[in-house]
């Protein structure tokens, strides 16, 4: 064990690397406090929190008990309320009839919510090859697209770019993509706010069809629900004709009333608001409002496997507040990057090998040792989703799935945890030196936006489901992939992280 | 087999047989009758300081003064929407500004109108949020949606502690009708984290509160 094996690049490369990051990493950290301070304050205030996880977590459990019974529910008062129910095995499945549905309509462009049901099947790039563009329409991805942003740019675009950037980029970039930016635009937030709000809102106005995802879904009603800061969302799911929402099968509650405990949890939880500025609610067509074509895309995926995992199973009840990251120590460290998946931190650690199985793929695999078994991350989840138990679950899982290769994954994770984890200083070295490793050595995810322009792809915390998801402390650089890159140093490139990995349930 | 039956069938084997399974044997219990509390001068007084908390602005007055707090509210506007069944008695119109009716307006037609007049179902005093069921003097969704200043009327007898009794109070009525939650006005922090209010929503909400 040495210094290499946490793939230390040559340290002045390292260290000029690390002080380019020190305005980010201030940014970050900065970030992160202010988000955790606000959600103890507004946690502080509901005198019954426990009891309200308690009840979060019970209303989820049954609800998973009985998913097969709820999920036919739901699509007879989606059906009853003129909305057609999809069902998608997997993200192929899924965003094909996602394409059909949008081509039979004739258009060339569709406008966005973002949500992390379409990043996890990468609906942008599938929607892409059929010429479609997708429009994003929050304003850090806004601003990323405008930018044509570089990989260190990939986590957190609004926070690297100060006011003046982002002037720059609306005056330089705006034009080509639609709407100009004001002439005498300033860098004051608000106006470069307002260019966004007149720039996007040219495409509200057009945009025939419309992609959600859904915060939660209502069997007894056929209601879907987003939750949201900006407004875009409203936008989206209220001026098109054609609204097409992507729902994952563990997002079904089973009554109106259990809206009750989670719109009380998931603010509170995530961007540590009392409440979120906009959440919309619609059950199906409401005639003379809003979309008269409304399509819900039911979508496995791997659910399904994470269900008949019986220790696992807990970690649907997930509602991607983005807690656990907040309080991850070892996510502040490597970044979001290293699960490689849309779904980082703690969450990320058990529901990628959950959805994807174990054995196959040795980024999955080390998934599970990227924790100190803290506990941070189940003291703060709104349903009590008990990870560290998971972990240890799954990591008894690739021991078992590596029983009869060559030492396998766990080996090098197991090595690599306890020796990072064994002196507090020679982890943070390590990180630091692994992060700058993996920036200047590998760009991650390029990706072709709708439109022909490349761009990378952006991982964003479970938040996003909500645009104001780049409230949430997004950790710099992973270091966990570069990390992986040095110890095994014989191999080939590793593959682009992203959930375009092949394999896996689903 | 279809996908639909496919993953139904993945969902039963992952769970079992219906009387194996890991849960609760009985649904949860239904929550007890929703008791609406008292709408004491705490509560409302507790509505107010939550909305304004949101940097809304946030109007209280009495029955009789609603016309004039709505005509305040509407500032300079030229032109504002008036939803269907919003009540004459309420709408103070400054001087020159013309009144709309929605005739089935286009998404581009409403976006050249400066301001929107609503009434709302619920507000919720701890969250400080005020709920459109989108019914009459409320209009269609995209009518509090594209023009610029929202003023919502809220009757102090709408108010309800949380959002306990507000859900309550959504679910008995008609859950199937399209809601928006509205907490202040739209909000975005992606701009080195300064919040900044009003991205795409209104970017002026006016609350008035009356009684
Ligand atoms: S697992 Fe994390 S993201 Fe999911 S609900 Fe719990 S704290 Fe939130």
């Amino acid at each position: 064990m040495s210094a290499t094996f946490v793939g230390m690049p040559p340290f002045p490369e390292a260290a000029h690397a690390a002080l380019a990051d020190t305005q980010l990493r201030t940014n970050l950290r900065h970030a992160t406090h202010t988000i955790r301070d606000k959600r103890a304050r507004v946690v502080e205030e509901v005198e019954d929190w426990e009891a309200l996880r308690v009840k979060g977590a019970r209303i989820k459990d049954d609800m998973l008990a009985r998913l097969d019974t709820h999920l036919v529910t739901l699509e007879e008062s989606l059906t009853a309320r003129g909305a057609t129910v999809h069902w998608a095995r997997d993200a192929a499945e899924a965003c094909a009839i996602v394409a059909e549905i949008v081509k039979a309509h004739h258009v060339d462009e569709v406008v966005k919510v973002k949500s992390m049901a379409t990043q996890e099947i990468e609906l942008n790039e599938a929607l892409a090859a059929h010429g479609i563009a997708a429009w994003e329409t929050d304003l850090a991805e806004l601003i990323v697209q405008l930018g044509d942003d570089l990989p260190s740019h990939i986590l957190v675009p609004a926070i690297h770019r100060n006011r003046a950037e982002i002037r720059e980029i609306f005056r330089t970039r705006m034009a080509a993509a639609g709407r100009p930016a004001p002439d005498d635009l300033t860098d004051d937030p608000a106006a470069l706010a307002g260019a966004a709000r007149l720039h996007l809102r040219e495409k509200f106005l057009r945009a025939r069809v419309a992609i959600s995802g859904a915060n939660f879904a209502i069997a007894e009603t056929g209601t879907l629900v987003v939750v949201e800061s900006e407004g875009n969302g409203r936008m989206c799911l209220t001026l098109p004709e054609v609204l097409i929402s992507v729902v994952g099968i563990e997002k079904v509650l089973p009554r109106f009333a259990d809206l009750d405990t989670f719109l009380q949890l998931l603010p509170r939880s995530s961007t540590g608001e009392r409440m979120n500025p906009y959440t919309s609610m619609w059950s199906g067509v409401t005639p003379g409002d809003g979309p008269q074509e409304v399509h819900v895309v039911l979508l496995d995926n791997g659910r399904t496997t994470v269900l008949a995992d019986e220790v696992g199973r807990q970690a649907l009840r997930c509602i991607r507040c983005s807690a656990c990251l907040n309080v991850c120590p070892v996510y502040e460290r490597t970044g979001g990057h290293a699960y490689g998946s849309v779904y980082p931190g703690p969450i990320g650690a058990i529901l990628n090998p959950l959805m994807r199985g174990v054995g196959h793929d040795k980024q999955i695999d080390s998934l599970p040792y990227a924790s100190s078994l803290c506990g941070r991350c189940l003291e703060v989840c709104p349903v009590m989703i008990d990870i560290p138990e998971i972990l240890v679950h799954l990591r008894a899982k690739v021991v078992d799935a590596h029983r009869d290769g060559a030492p396998g994954a766990q080996d090098l994770a197991m090595r690599a945890t306890s020796f990072l984890f064994s002196d507090p200083s020679r982890m943070s070295l390590a990180v630091k030196a692994a992060g700058v490793a993996n920036r200047v050595m590998t760009p991650f995810g390029k990706r072709t936006l709708p439109g022909g322009r490349r761009a990378l792809g952006r991982l964003p915390g479970p938040g996003a489901g909500w645009s104001d998801a780049r409230d949430l402390p997004m950790p710099p650089r992973t270091s966990f992939r570069a990390w992986w890159k040095a110890t095994d140093g014989g191999r080939n490139e590793p593959p682009v992280v992203g959930p375009r990995h092949t394999g896996g349930a689903g | 087999m279809s996908a639909r039956d496919e993953i139904l069938a993945r969902v039963r084997s992952a769970l079992g047989p219906p009387a194996t399974r890991a849960g609760h044997a009985e649904p949860a219990p239904a929550d007890p009758a929703p008791v609406p509390p008292p709408t004491g001068e705490a509560l409302v007084e507790l509505f107010v300081e939550r909305v304004a908390d949101y940097r809304a602005e946030v109007v209280r007055c009495a029955p009789d003064r609603v016309a004039d707090a709505v005509r305040d509210g509407l500032g300079a506007s030229a032109s504002v929407l008036v939803p269907e069944g919003f009540p004459a008695s309420m709408l103070g119109m400054p001087e020159g500004c013309l009144s709309v009716s929605d005739e089935a307006l286009s998404a581009s037609d409403l976006d050249r109108i400066d301001a929107v007049v609503t009434t709302a179902s619920v507000g919720i005093a701890t969250t400080g949020t005020i709920v459109l069921d989108h019914g009459a003097g409320q209009g269609r969704r995209a009518l509090s949606l594209v023009p610029d200043r929202h003023v919502c009327v809220v009757r102090t007898d709408q108010v309800v502690a949380g959002v306990t009794a507000a859900v309550a109070l959504l679910g008995v009525a008609d859950p199937t009708r399209p809601l928006t939650w509205i907490s202040g006005p739209s909000a975005t922090s992606d701009i080195e984290l300064d919040r900044v209010e009003g991205v795409h929503g209104p970017r002026t909400l006016v609350v008035v509160v009356v009684g």
